[in-house]
């Protein structure tokens, strides 16, 4: 970490990630893996001109009440109840001011099975003009329960920002608790936890990308990609003992050892999937009308993924070149090189592409990993020391960030940077270049998390 | 085009069962058909509210639609629209944020209403249990009548849990309750 003047800290030049405060200074975390700090002053710190520092600045208000001094924006992030009495005004939705402009309101409660949120679209016939986006209806306060809690207990807690991401959040949790308290977990804890954090990826891919298709009228493929992830989380329970692995990934190694038979069980499942991956493919790609709903529709330009510093599908869609796995890396990844398809078009089809590219992907790295399985014990002693640690994990939507600092085994900040939180305003931006019926798709092609942003 | 892939699936090899347990889903559905009609016939829509959870509950919700546990055949639709709902299902916290839209969606459903708690968060808050930001278990937004524990339950834990809901609820109707 580096201590910075106020100064400094407003002109430091870098890829902009995440940003939170404590007690008594402001952090900014920077690519591949930068750490800036400033010391507040009277509950404030200068606000960072990054695009992507916006959501950040508010959140830090909502959640600690400190100030970004010359913050353009704002608005509440997760926090309905500011006003003193514990009342919720309804917030003002700007609409742009034009002829003919009125406002859709779409949320909390969403029409299918998914998260809360709202949606306030400003349209003009079908043309999306704006669209703003409001969250902190998923916010259970996880932050603070973390806090005076030790790594071991406050994992449970990492395992539930986003249930879809829980082994990458317990393994960016693991590995930010190992770094303030100098513990290597062993080999074995290491590839199991990728092993793991594979085959998330996957299911999720496979689920998605069906039900993208399902929006666009194609049950067929929703069925058969339905049916893929089915499979895995069944394997996934053989051989770890839970559908989602959760609880699973811990401070200091891993909390099973994975099944006699679960290592076949996994191949069995990853192989029918790759045997069938193929013909979907084709289906996706030879009808006119599947095509058609995808193609061009809710674009994100790479100048805009850029000013981001989107990772993830989205940001690997139009054309930012950054897997956490690469770049800043950790184990096993080093030893097991790994192929990172890139696309400009920035569209719905592009992100499809892109995670129906890392299907393969993800299943050669697990056979490889399952081969080269060490023997070691399974999780390390955690020493009731002090220290702060960063850690990272690509998830499937893209990396996760966790910071702790623990003081004599307890924790006394942490913080947890989804992706989701940059991934957000590029879905604002892509909704207003197609016209509202579109939205579903185009929401479902990002898939922000509203848990893994509302903590 | 689909011809091919189906082609490829009958003559390629054999796939895993697409059924969670045969014998088990035969005898739900006998179940169902005991059970069901007595009082809500043979179809029931379920409204969904994610009402603060992690998004793992939604998952295995969403998976109790797929081919292996397929929730359809035992007469369960999820709607859009509260107005057309039999079922209330819960998943989260009820964190404070949103309980009053949850407590609106009740609101505009037609009685009588069933009310599922669907996971540990639901069941009581589950390991956000005291934290200030929850106003703790979806029993702060209405009264219950099923809980589903697990973290998340699994698609053959929600399927068993509607199962039994509508098996103790097949006596003829009551009065309308609130
Ligand atoms: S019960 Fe578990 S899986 Fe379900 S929402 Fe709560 S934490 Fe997530």
């Amino acid at each position: 970490m580096i201590l910075l003047s106020p100064p400094d800290w407003a002109a430091y030049q870098g890829r902009f990630i995440a940003l939170w405060t404590d007690a008594q200074y402001a952090y900014a975390l920077y690519q591949p893996a930068e750490l800036v700090a400033v010391a507040l002053e009277g509950g404030t710190y200068p606000a960072l001109p990054h695009a992507g520092a916006g959501w950040y600045q508010r959140l830090a208000f909502d959640l600690h009440g400190f100030k970004a001094t010359g913050a353009a924006d704002t608005r509440p992030a997760i926090e309905h109840f500011r006003a003193a009495d514990f009342t919720a005004p309804w917030p003002e939705f700007a609409a742009p001011e034009v002829e003919g402009v009125h406002q859709v309101a779409v949320g909390p409660i969403h029409a299918g099975i998914i998260e809360p949120g709202h949606f306030r679209f400003s349209v003009r016939g079908e043309e999306v003009l704006k669209l703003e986006a409001r969250f902190g209806y998923a916010h259970k306060g996880t932050l603070g329960l973390m806090r005076g809690k030790s790594p071991r207990l406050a994992a449970r807690y990492a395992a539930r920002i986003s249930g879809d991401a829980t082994v990458a959040h317990s393994l960016a949790f693991a590995q930010a608790a190992e770094a303030a308290l100098g513990v290597s977990p062993s080999g074995r804890a290491i590839y199991l936890r990728a092993v793991m954090a594979e085959l998330e990826r996957i299911a999720n891919h496979t689920a998605d990308i069906g039900a993208l298709a399902g929006d666009a009228g194609f049950a067929f493929l929703d069925a058969r990609f339905a049916l893929a992830r089915e499979y895995i989380c069944a394997a996934a329970a053989m051989a770890f003992g839970h559908r989602l692995m959760m609880d699973i990934v811990i401070p200091g190694g891993v909390a099973g050892d994975i099944a006699e038979g679960g290592a076949g069980e996994i191949l069995a499942v990853l192989a029918a999937l790759e045997a069938e991956l193929p013909s979907l493919t084709r289906v996706f790609e030879d009808y006119a009308s599947l095509q058609d709903r995808v193609i061009g529709t809710g674009i994100i330009p790479p100048h805009l993924a850029a000013e981001f510093h989107a990772g993830g599908y989205v940001g690997r869609a139009s054309g930012q070149a950054h897997d956490a796995r690469v770049q800043p890396g950790y184990p096993p990844y080093f030893e097991h090189m790994l192929h990172m398809p890139v696309q400009q078009e920035g569209d719905v089809a592009a992100r499809i592409r892109i995670r129906l590219d890392e299907i393969p992907e993800s299943i050669r790295l697990i056979r490889d990993m399952l081969f080269a399985l060490p023997a070691g014990a399974l999780a390390a002693p955690l020493p009731p020391g002090s220290g702060m640690g960063l850690g990272v994990a690509e998830s499937f939507r893209g990396p996760v960030w966790h910071w702790l600092h623990v003081d004599n085994g307890t924790i006394v900040t942490a913080f947890i940077a989804d992706a989701s939180a940059l991934h957000w305003p590029l879905l604002e931006h892509a909704a207003t270049t197609a016209i509202l019926a579109d939205f579903p798709l185009i929401n479902k092609s990002v898939n922000g998390s509203y848990a893994g942003v509302d903590l | 085009m689909v011809w091919k892939t189906t082609l490829g699936h009958i003559l390629g090899k054999a796939t895993p069962p697409t059924a969670a347990d045969p014998a088990r889903a035969a005898e739900m559905r006998a179940r169902v058909a005991a059970a069901g009609s007595a009082r809500l016939g043979r179809s029931l829509a379920i409204r969904h509210v994610a009402a603060g959870s992690c998004n793992g509950c939604e998952l295995e919700l969403r998976a109790t639609q797929n081919m292996v546990h397929d929730l359809t055949q035992y007469g369960f639709t999820f709607t859009p629209s509260p107005r057309h709902a039999d079922i209330l299902l819960i998943t989260g916290v009820a964190g404070r944020n949103m309980v009053e839209a949850a407590r609106q969606a009740r609101a505009a459903m037609p009685e009588p209403v069933l009310v599922v708690a669907c996971g540990d968060c639901a069941v009581d808050g589950g390991v956000f249990k005291g934290s200030p930001a929850i106003a703790g278990g979806a029993e702060a937004i209405t009264a219950i009548d099923l809980f589903i524990p697990g973290c998340p339950p699994t698609p053959t834990q929600i399927v068993q849990g509607l199962l039994a809901l509508i098996e103790a609820h097949s006596f003829p109707p009551k009065k309308t309750r609130r």
